[in-house]
């Protein structure tokens, strides 16, 4: 079983997710540079948080170019596992591997703090370890990690349960007040329709380590661990 | 050889944050009767091409795959041949 977080320029939560996949989980991890054409036989591919060539034009607009994004998405459409975290969500749907873009914040602040999320979805393979409806405790660091996708779109999302993750507050409830940037129905993370691609915005890498005073993050890991 | 200049407009149903922040700065200097703001993206750029149809569907496909995102802006352009 083999990992591979990918390095875009810019990227800057690539070494703490080979940190948790390394050394907190024990999997064997390599890095992947984004001119990279080779995944290394990986099981798993990550898109890590950062800011991938500065963010300009649009946030992931450039990186769907990377020489590297060709072989995710033939690895996607294979079945592969890919997942995207924060920077790497809005890649993917840049590269059209998930639906609908991530814009800025209705805020235009960044928001960086602890956020609540529900999982609305514990079937898929990057959240099974977690109970249906369970609220987690996850770090966001963004200024452009509101979702956007039209109404039809909105409702293909329901109807494939492609809904991982929602915004709410700490009793669970999904309110506009818990909502940190103006996504539509509060969404946090997604997958695509055969559920082996998921994005998210929070950072479940920044929580999966006792000693940093929250570990609601690791089980996504272990989700995927579990699956292979 | 053609000069494109490029417009791509986030679709007016979409909220333009932007827009509605540039919307308080035109108040706090004193004018009250401006509203619906919009802030889009400018580009230019010269095609190294003299079939006018042939650079039209280059920048087309430019706009298509990078500069619009198709969920949130439109896009038009004018073509000045040089």
């Amino acid at each position: 079983m083999k990992f591979g977080v990918v390095i875009f320029p810019g990227s800057n939560c690539d070494y703490d997710t080979y940190y948790v996949l390394k050394h907190m989980l024990k999997v064997e991890t390599v890095f992947l540079f984004h001119k990279d054409t080779d995944l290394q036989n990986c099981d798993v591919i990550i898109l890590p948080g950062g800011f991938s060539f500065g963010d300009y034009l649009r946030t992931g607009a450039i990186a769907k170019f990377s020489p590297i994004m060709k072989e995710i998405n033939e690895f996607a459409k294979n079945g592969g596992y890919v997942m995207g975290i924060c920077n790497g969500f809005q890649i993917l749907c840049e590269s059209e591997l998930l639906p609908g873009v991530l814009t800025m914040n209705t805020s235009l602040r960044f928001q960086c703090y602890d956020v609540y999320v529900k999982v609305i979805n514990n079937k898929s393979p990057f959240t099974s370890e977690y109970q249906f409806n369970e609220v987690l405790t996850m770090p966001i660091a963004h200024g452009e990690g509101n979702y956007f996708i039209d109404d039809d779109g909105l409702k293909a999302l329901y109807d494939n349960d492609q809904i991982i993750l929602k915004y709410c507050d700490q009793d669970g409830n999904i309110t506009f007040d818990a909502n940190p940037n103006g996504s539509v129905s509060n969404i946090a993370g997604i997958c695509n329709k055969s559920k082996n691609v998921f994005g998210l915005m929070p950072h479940p890498e920044r929580c999966s380590e006792q000693i940093l005073g929250n570990t609601d993050g690791i089980r996504i890991f272990q989700s995927l661990l579990n699956n292979l | 050889m053609y000069r494109a200049k490029i417009f791509v407009k986030r679709r007016r149903t979409i909220l333009d944050p932007q827009g509605k922040a540039i919307e308080l700065g035109v108040k706090s200097i004193g004018i009250s009767n401006v509203e619906d703001i919009r802030m889009d993206k400018y580009f230019e750029l010269t095609v190294n091409e003299n079939d006018e149809i042939v650079a039209r569907k280059i920048v087309d496909k430019i706009c298509d795959s990078l500069l619009a995102n198709p969920h949130l802006e439109d896009y038009h352009f004018e073509l000045e041949r040089l």
